[in-house]
């Protein structure tokens, strides 16, 4: 691995090294390191456009790495992994992609994630997107997260795009049996022209299943956002989505929460909020010696942590 | 030494008629001298809360000179007045979104302090310092809660001239009393000028000097012993203070 790839590897899944646990590192476009553990088997799926992960039942407080690098100029892939989580297991699955683009074609990793997540099992996902090089080429990363929750299954996705990506379209869906809650919580920053929208649909089939999709974004420059959370009721359930966002420059953003309850026993809220930072913030942090640039700075990273 | 010089502040009232400015302040002077604890009391509505933004620099003086050892800073910003030694608590402190209290005090402190120190500040003003460290200083916190918060990071400054809006704002009896001692042991422990806004009878009974400031004007200063009996004499300072203005 060249130090291109060694950096984008840091910064999407803070490795310096080769992880432990179970692993498989994709760069441009091919695996190129792999590993299976006892309870986690990583294959190539069948048709041989991603992978397959299985997750043993029981397994507990195991690691999954999935890495995707790119530094390839004008690469474009598409690539569907399938994780299948046996009922009761406790694991970590750390997913990310960085792309390093220094040519003038554009490059593009469109992951497809499927979950199946099985009863009481725990899973904590976590996302981080990446992009660097100074090439006219475009950045582009348009994830796709599919998730079935079994009874009483447990998942908190944590999903992480600042810097760097030009493009992206993310979707998110859900569906969620008996007693299963799922926990989102996305945080974006755009800048220059970059472009970001996120789709969340999630189906609270199963009687006291819940959900909580909270979004916390940073538009700069004159970058576009949208956020949509589509959250649909059909038993006695809770849920709760959130949209905060922080507008700067001239940037743009739109907030669609919409919300279907189809059962009187459906809670539902939703929450959206968009605002330049509070002039006071920046007075408050500027009493304590920060400039004013420093407060602006501060209150970002504080918001987007 | 700090010394306000026929400092007046004015601000354009669209409400009235001829669209007049409305003097919110008029030829302020007095010199808050180092190692010093002044406190400034007077009706609501009299200009003490805009004197103190004046002083941190948030507002500027439409007339009239503030001077720091001597030195003109009246066209100083906000975060060169922090550099240079003054210290600022707001009446109603700001909340952030992510921002923890750790992070706050760390920024206050201006250097890499350790958890261990900034939860000294806390616990001096009457916060468990590990329920509320890592917290983030958003709406969950109480009006008291970010008030002894906002305590802790001016303490955590260490400057020469802390001013402080209505601290006991907020404040329950019961810590009433602590709130005088963090007052008193910053004083000992400082060696700065504490200049404090206040109603409270205790605070004004720990000053050494105490200014009156009504309907934009200083209409009174003096030691605690000259003012206090005065002022305590009727059924409120308030009162005491109108009583002045119409005397003038």
């Amino acid at each position: 691995m060249d130090a291109i790839q060694q950096q984008l590897l840091e910064a999407v899944a803070g490795l310096h090294e080769i992880p432990t646990g179970a692993y498989n590192i994709r760069a441009n476009g091919a695996s190129v390191e792999r590993n299976s553990t006892d309870h986690i088997e990583i294959v190539t799926r069948k048709d041989e456009k991603g992978l397959e992960v299985h997750i043993k039942p029981g397994t507990k407080h195991e690691s999954v790495h999935i890495p995707v690098i790119m530094s390839q100029s004008g690469l474009e892939e598409v690539v569907y992994n399938d994780f299948y989580i046996g009922d009761d297991a406790d694991v970590t699955i750390i997913a990310g992609c960085g792309i390093h683009n220094g040519g003038s074609a554009a490059s593009r990793h469109d992951g497809i994630h499927s979950f199946y997540v099985g009863k009481n099992a725990k899973v904590k996902y976590v996302e981080k997107h990446y992009g660097s090089g100074d090439g006219l080429g475009e950045r582009i990363m348009n994830p796709e997260t599919i998730v079935h929750m079994d009874e009483n299954s447990f998942m908190e996705m944590d999903t992480v795009q600042i810097k760097g990506v030009d493009s992206t379209i993310r979707k998110t869906s859900a569906d969620l049996k008996e007693g299963a809650k799922l926990v989102v919580m996305e945080r974006l920053m755009t800048h220059g022209k970059q472009k970001a929208e996120s789709h969340f649909n999630v189906s609270l089939d199963g009687e006291d299943s819940g959900a909580n999709v909270v979004s916390r974004s940073v538009a700069r420059d004159s970058s576009y956002q949208l956020f949509v959370s589509h959250i649909i009721g059909n038993t006695k359930c809770n849920g709760h989505t959130e949209c905060d966002a922080i507008i700067m420059d001239e940037a743009k953003i739109s907030a669609v929460p919409e919300l279907t309850a189809n059962s009187t026993e459906a809670a539902l809220i939703h929450e959206a909020a968009i605002g330049k930072i509070a002039g006071e913030q920046i007075t408050k942090l500027m009493t304590l010696g920060l400039t004013e640039e420093e407060a602006e700075e501060q209150i970002v990273s504080g918001f987007l942590k | 030494m700090l010394e306000l010089r026929n400092v007046s502040f004015q601000v354009s009232d669209e409400k009235s008629k001829e669209n007049q400015d409305k003097e919110i302040l008029k030829d302020i002077s007095f010199v808050l001298n180092d190692n010093k604890f002044v406190v400034i009391t007077g009706p609501n509505g009299g200009g003490k809360s805009t004197l103190a933004k004046l002083i941190a620099g948030i507002e500027k003086p439409t007339a009239g000179q503030i001077l720091w050892d001597g030195r003109d800073i009246t066209e100083m910003s906000v975060t060169d007045r922090a550099k240079l030694g003054i210290s600022y608590a707001f009446q109603q402190p700001v909340r952030f979104k992510g921002v923890t209290v750790f992070d706050l005090i760390r920024l206050a402190s201006g250097e890499n302090i350790t958890i261990k120190d900034a939860c000294r500040y806390l616990s001096e003003v009457g916060l468990c310092a590990k329920d509320y460290i890592n917290r983030e200083v958003n709406a969950s916190l109480s009006g008291g809660e970010i008030k002894r918060i906002e305590i802790a990071t001016i303490m955590a400054r260490k400057t020469q001239v802390s001013v402080f809006d209505e601290p006991e704002a907020g404040i329950d009896l019961w810590s009433f009393q602590n709130l005088i001692h963090v007052f008193e042991n910053m004083h000992d422990q400082l060696h700065g000028s504490i200049l404090i806004i206040s109603h409270q009878e205790r605070i004004l009974n720990i000053a050494d000097e105490i200014l009156v400031i009504a309907d934009g004007q200083l209409v009174q200063q003096g030691t605690k012993d000259e003012i206090l009996p005065s002022l305590l004499g009727t059924a409120n300072a308030a009162d005491f203070a109108c009583r002045q203005m119409k005397a003038i």
